[in-house]
């Protein structure tokens, strides 16, 4: 979506050349999304479609609160509520915002064969942009959290950009900013984590004995992180991936198997001028022909 | 709210009920957060429904709409005879110790003096012993029998544990559990708040559901402190503003009242509100009464208002009856009001029987709508559909929508649920011709003050004399009126020792109602708001957040009414020594020679401790009132009584059939259901997503929640085959609606008095105008009933059926436009 | 060596058949090139052959569309001749003299010989796993259709096919070029009658027998 500096990129889709920014370092920022502190107000579903000027559609009441019922082009982030019975026998009502986790080692951008489409800055936010994206939603299939969605409308990819034009100038993302309870933190990652400790104390003093930071390793970590009362169920939340990573089908596909398949198709090539070289052409004879004259009578056959 | 927004993060408990403050308040909600981030406080959630709030709350206990009092009722009988109560504050700021008349009595839910016709009290007996000093008995041992401590220990054993389950729904072991973590804060250090809304008002006892929590809060010494409270989330920015100024017809500004016909003079009038101490020493407050009064008629009739003439007392309507809006729209639906300025709400959707409401404005003669959208209300006459059955082709009302500005694009101050008068700026230009609610008055109050002076009248002095000193007359600015109500000094003001000093000079803002006078000398637009708008300048326009101590005062942000004084009654955060209850969280102490502290004092800044002055400076008592000798109509201590549609007869006293002493018109009475018609609880509520029938009209909040639906428990749908998304049909006696379900865990049956017990809840933001989807008025359902003392409309509790339906019809029926088709033609 | 001008011709292809299968393998190709594009970050510059990488990525899913209507065709038009007999398999046993271009020990081989049965069934298969795979991952029409699981596992199976589809179409391509006198028989429908002798000897005399049962008229 924004415009950037090339110096500021870490990784660049369908790219082979390293970017400039491996020679520097870059303070790494996250999002903090506290479940057990949101009330699942939207504001943040709100703030998100105002900022970035996203006009959704009115739709339809189906039985939950989930509105609309899934990410789309316009709709960024989503509320997902799930009502759990605890082993205690009481309700708990989960309520997480859904999103972009902007991964550490974003399985979108690994899928992505437009280069520059899929960016990663050295803060960690990976954004999308919208001019080079060819609409192949290849994405779609290389996010671990199915995220992306690409639009009815330009076939262009969208997703939360963690609002990275506000975070260029020093703002926090518009959701956290839209954050009545505080739901949602903004700041280095390394603050993010210490500030999680802290909530994952104050909740496993009341109980939640799981109490945890959701910021999974198969995927290099998440600049969007989760405080979750039970975090030893993620998939609780509304099918949060428990151990999330890039699919098993879509890492064959995006890593060994390109080179291989590549060079494969290149070695039967240099293997049939081999052959061409060295057996040469196959050619008909004198005798071929007279064999074929005997019995065609040196008609042609039609 | 007695106490602040920002003071909720002192609390340690906090408790949610009667509202849904996650919910409906989510941006105060935040201090919630804070509390239990950095108090550790616990947060507890009693409601019928599994809210928001509940969903991040430390304990959730369900409850049956329309027994509050019971449950709390419950509470207090917990925290009396397990003697949980702080009790040095309850024997001091209380009048626990007060001794009542031996005529005073309770017998089968009743309270003496009932009138079964007048459905009233004669309330004479519900009073204090007064000695042969004129003052009120006490005994300070509590032992006497009749003291209030003894009665209300008595009135409330009723309400055990066994009986609140049953009435309430409420497990007992999740009661107890409730009463065991309010009972934590009877530790004088400890405080709890308690956050309510609409879910206690809107009850044909909404006031008494208040009282009863108010009554467990002075048990467990919680008025007063940090962190404490009764705490009324209001749910428009400016609706504390409208008590304020008393936009309601029985009260004039700063809570004054408007004349009756039984008080045709003055002295008539002033006679009930001497407000003479009932204990000796003691502030009284009211007692000022006649100063405010008359700095009021000042500052509205100017020089007309003369000593001579009891300052204009004439001017003023007498009231034979009041006239709320349930009032108005009868009088509208019986043909005795036939025009009518509706501004700035949408009564055709909020007030109760729609019906009735769209044959009333169908009766009018005219009708003028000041709004910033396209409301309901504007719209009554169109036809559309099941959403809004009218006839067009057969209402002769006239209608003019006047568009207004809205927050956003005008100037002035909105006064919060934490009482802070916060000034605003405009944001943007208002669109097209829009004008301030304040041209429009100005303009229609203009062109009436012509036709007086060129027509006549039958009374035109009133209008005629109204102070009208703005620059620019038709425009007047919202300076010049925050100024008006501040109130200013008219003629010097001298020292009475030495008459040539000059104390305060005429044109002087004032600088706080301490200064009014009952001569004349002082005007006040109303008397609480004195001390916003002095000659330091505009108090509600100051934007310094400096908060000494951290205590979430802030006292220099804008301006809190009265006297800036954040914190109400906190005379009361002091022991009676001055010291205060809570150490680590001081509010005011005695320092030897003065009252200082974080707050203003509510309390003389001098008065020493010693004294035996008490906290609550506004009663006559000078202690808060566990037993309310005035005030309340259904009588001095909170009793239960079932909504007016109740699904059971009343466990505590079977004959009595809702409040017995709330009003009802003709014809509402007899629309009410039966538990047999009707076996389901219905309640409504607002959803975080949309703000009343205003938001729909933005477009995100309309994606946000789009369509009207009704939630319910899976059980409740599965004995009626009704599936999720699906369209169920909700009828009362009085209508029905037809909304989408959502079939919830979070609404689950109650065990009523052994019998299984459903409840299903209404939003109540949809309509047939602006961009979400078109949706029934929820007010089609609800009883025509008020809350006894205030007339708020029980919508919170009455009974209705669910039956899986098909969708409704949206458009406007063939034969309606074929006739009106027919008319054109 | 070869003798054409004094080589009589047989009729191989029809001018229908010869349409068809360039219109299959015109769109093979295009369908590779964009398919590369798209593939590897180091092929994207292929996209400009198609207008860039969204018009690349609008069009491959359409040239899919003319390949399975068209291969379809030479699939019914050559399905019968393809099927595996004993011989075949004596063929591709003694495949090592086939590459030694030594043909004389070999079965007599009738209109198809084993490798291009291989590739006929090849193709087909391939051909299949593209168009169904292409179907899961037309996210254009049909992204609502399958879940994301499926839909990741689609685009693995569309590359694999695809990078089969290519190695089977660099051993034919080599093959009409290495096989002289074979590429007339796409061209121009026809091919010699030595050619037939050395390559497709039972066909020859299948063909000679047919004529003779057709009196000419």
């Amino acid at each position: 979506m924004a415009t950037y500096q090339s110096l500021d990129l870490r990784r660049r889709s369908a790219t082979t050349e390293p970017p400039p920014s491996v020679r520097g370092t870059a303070v790494e920022v996250a999002k903090l999304i506290d479940v057990s502190k949101c009330i699942g107000c939207k504001a943040c579903q709100v703030a998100c479609l105002e900022w970035n000027n996203l006009k959704e559609e009115v739709g339809v009441n189906v039985g939950v609160y989930d509105n609309p019922h899934d990410l789309t082009e316009h709709t960024w982030t989503l509320m997902r509520y799930t009502e759990w019975v605890n082993p205690d026998g009481n309700l708990e009502w989960l309520i997480r915002k859904d999103g972009c986790m902007h991964c550490d080692d974003p399985g979108c951008l690994k899928a992505c064969p437009s280069p520059g489409a899929i960016v990663q800055y050295q803060n960690g936010i990976v954004d999308f942009v919208s001019e080079n994206c060819i609409g192949c939603g290849y994405c779609v299939k290389g996010c671990p959290f199915n995220i992306p969605r690409i639009s009815n409308v330009d076939r262009k990819a969208y997703k939360c950009t963690l609002c990275s034009d506000r975070v260029a100038v020093g703002q926090a993302p518009a959701c956290a900013k839209a954050c009545p309870t505080q739901a949602i933190y903004f700041g280095s990652k390394e603050d993010m984590i210490e500030h999680a400790q802290g909530r994952i104390e104050d909740l496993k003093e009341r109980g939640f004995a799981n109490a945890g930071l959701y910021n999974p390793e198969g995927v290099g970590g998440t600049h969007v992180m989760y405080v979750l009362h039970h975090n030893d169920q993620p998939q609780l939340y509304a099918g949060l991936p428990n151990k999330p990573q890039i699919a098993d089908t879509v890492a064959l596909w995006k890593g060994i198997f390109k080179p291989l398949s590549l060079g494969g198709i290149a070695l039967a090539g240099v293997i049939a001028f081999i052959h061409y070289i060295t057996a040469g052409p196959n050619e008909v004879t004198e005798e071929d022909v007279e064999h074929a004259k005997a019995l065609t009578g040196g008609r042609d056959v039609s | 709210m007695t106490n602040t927004w920002m003071d909720i993060k002192n609390s340690d408990v906090i408790v949610i009920m009667g509202g849904n403050a996650a919910e409906a308040h989510p941006c105060g909600f935040k201090w919630v957060t804070e509390a239990k981030a950095h108090n550790k406080a616990k947060l507890i959630v009693v409601d019928p429904r599994f809210t928001r709030s509940a969903s991040v709350a430390d304990y959730y206990c369900p409850i049956r709409p329309g027994t509050d009092i019971a449950f709390l009722g419950g509470v207090i009988n917990y925290l009396l005879s397990n003697d949980l109560i702080q009790k040095e504050y309850v024997l001091n700021f209380t009048n626990a110790a007060y001794i009542v008349k031996p005529e005073f009595g309770f017998k089968d839910g009743l309270f003496t003096g009932y009138d079964e016709v007048k459905r009233d009290y004669d309330k004479s007996s519900w009073d204090y012993e007064i000695g042969e000093d004129g003052f009120a008995k006490v005994d300070m041992t509590l032992q006497d029998p009749r003291c209030v401590y003894q009665l209300m220990k008595q009135h409330y054993s009723r309400y055990t544990p066994e009986l609140v389950e049953r009435i309430c729904g409420s497990p007992k072991e999740k009661f107890l559990k409730v009463a065991e973590y309010m009972a934590s804060t009877s530790k004088p250090d400890k405080a709890m708040t308690s956050m309510y809304a609409l879910g206690w008002t809107q009850h044909s006892k909404g006031a008494q559901n208040i009282r009863t929590m108010a009554m467990v809060q002075l048990l467990l010494g919680n008025i007063g402190v940090r962190g404490g409270g009764m705490n009324a989330l209001r749910g428009h920015s400016n609706i504390q503003g409208l008590t304020d100024v008393g936009l309601m017809s029985h009260l004039m500004p700063g809570y004054l009242n408007m004349p009756t016909q039984k008080e045709p003079d003055l002295a008539t009038y002033m006679s009930s509100r001497g407000f003479k101490p009932l204990r000796p020493g003691q502030t009284s407050y009211w007692q000022n009464y006649k100063k405010f009064f008359v700095s009021f008629q000042k500052s509205i009739f100017g020089k007309a208002a003369t000593a001579e003439n009891d300052w204009a007392y004439n001017y003023l309507p007498k009231l034979d009856v009041t006239y709320d809006i349930l009032r108005a729209f009868d009088l509208m639906y019986n043909g005795k009001m036939n025009g009518y300025i509706c501004q700035g709400f949408n009564p055709l959707m909020s007030f109760p029987n729609k019906a009735k409401n769209l044959q009333a404005l169908a009766k009018l003669k005219w009708l003028v709508v000041m709004d910033p959208l396209q409301t309901e209300t504007a719209r009554f006459w169109e036809n559309h559909g099941e959403f809004n059955d009218s006839k067009p082709e057969e209402i002769q009302t006239e209608v003019f929508e006047l568009p207004t500005t809205s927050f956003a694009e005008d100037e002035g101050s909105l006064t919060n649920s934490s009482r802070w008068l916060q000034w605003h700026w405009p944001g943007q230009e208002p669109p097209y011709e829009t004008k301030t609610d304040i041209d429009i008055m100005a303009e229609i109050f203009l062109r009436l003050k012509t036709m007086y002076v060129n027509e006549g009248g039958a009374f035109p002095d009133p209008i005629l004399n109204l102070t009208w000193n703005y620059q620019t007359p038709h425009a007047p600015t919202p300076e010049e009126l925050a100024k008006e109500l501040n109130g200013r000094v008219l003629e010097d003001i001298t020292d009475p020792a030495d008459p040539t000093k000059i104390i305060l000079a005429a044109g002087k803002q004032l600088d706080g109602f301490a200064q009014l006078t009952d001569d004349g000398k002082t005007a006040c637009g109303c008397w609480i708001y004195s001390g916003c708008f002095t000659d330091a300048g505009n108090q509600m326009a100051r934007r310094d957040t400096t908060d000494p101590g951290g205590t979430g005062l802030a006292p220099k942000w804008t301006w809190a009414w009265p006297a800036n004084r954040r914190i109400l009654y906190n005379r009361a955060s002091a022991d009676v020594a001055g010291k205060p209850w809570a150490p680590q969280k001081p509010l005011i102490q005695w320092n030897g020679s003065r009252w200082v502290g974080f707050d203003v004092p509510d309390y003389g800044p001098t008065i020493k401790p010693e004294q035996s002055v008490g906290p609550f400076i506004m009663q006559q008592e000078g202690v808060a009132r566990l037993f309310a000798r005035t005030g309340m109509r259904e009588g001095p201590f909170p009793e239960h009584y079932e909504p007016m549609e109740a699904p059971i007869a009343n466990l505590m006293s079977p004959a009595i059939k809702g409040n017995p002493v709330a009003r009802m018109f003709k014809g509402d009475r007899e629309a009410l259901g039966s538990a047999e018609k009707f076996p389901i609880v219905a309640t409504t509520y607002r959803l975080t997503e949309h703000f009343h029938y205003w938001s729909k009209h933005v477009l995100p909040n309309a994606v946000m929640q789009p369509e009207f639906f009704v939630e319910m428990s899976e059980q409740l749908a599965a004995e009626k085959g009704i599936k999720i998304g699906g369209w169920v049909k909700v009828s009362s006696n009085r209508g029905f609606v037809k909304a989408k379900a959502v079939v919830t865990k979070r609404l689950q049956p109650l065990k009523v008095d052994g019998k299984v017990q459903h409840v299903i809840g209404i939003p109540i933001h949809w309509g047939f105008t602006g961009a979400a989807k078109k949706g029934y008025g929820v007010n089609v359902l609800g009883p025509v009933v008020g809350d006894a003392n205030s007339e708020t409309p029980e919508f919170k509790a009455y009974l209705v059926d669910v039956e899986p339906t098909t969708p409704p019809v949206t458009e406007p029926a063939v034969a309606s436009v074929s006739s009106s088709k027919k008319q054109q033609g | 060596m070869s003798r054409d001008d004094d080589d009589s011709i047989v009729a191989r292809y029809t001018a229908w058949a010869r349409i068809n299968h360039w219109i299959t393998a015109g769109s093979l190709i295009l369908l590779a090139l964009s398919g590369f594009a798209l593939f590897h970050p180091s092929l994207f510059f292929l996209t400009n052959l198609f207008g860039g990488g969204q018009m690349t990525r609008i069009l491959h899913p359409f040239i899919g569309v003319v390949l399975v209507i068209s291969f379809l065709g030479l699939f019914l038009r050559f399905v019968r001749y393809n099927f595996p007999t004993v011989d075949d398999f004596r063929w591709l046993g003694k495949f090592g003299a086939v590459l030694r271009n030594e043909e004389d020990g070999l079965p007599e081989v009738g209109r198809y010989n084993a490798g291009q049965k291989l590739y006929f069934w090849g193709m087909t298969f391939t051909i299949a796993a593209l168009v169904t795979s292409g179907v899961v991952i037309w996210d254009v029409y049909f992204a609502n259709d399958f879940n994301i699981d499926q839909r990741r596992l689609a685009v693995v199976v569309h590359a694999g096919a695809a990078v089969a589809a290519v190695l089977l179409w660099i051993v034919h391509a080599y093959a009409a070029v290495w096989v002289r006198g074979t590429v007339r028989a796409m061209m121009r429908g026809s091919v010699t009658a030595g050619w037939s002798w050395r390559h497709h000897r039972k066909w020859l005399r299948q063909e000679v027998r047919d004529e003779k049962r057709v009196p000419a008229e």
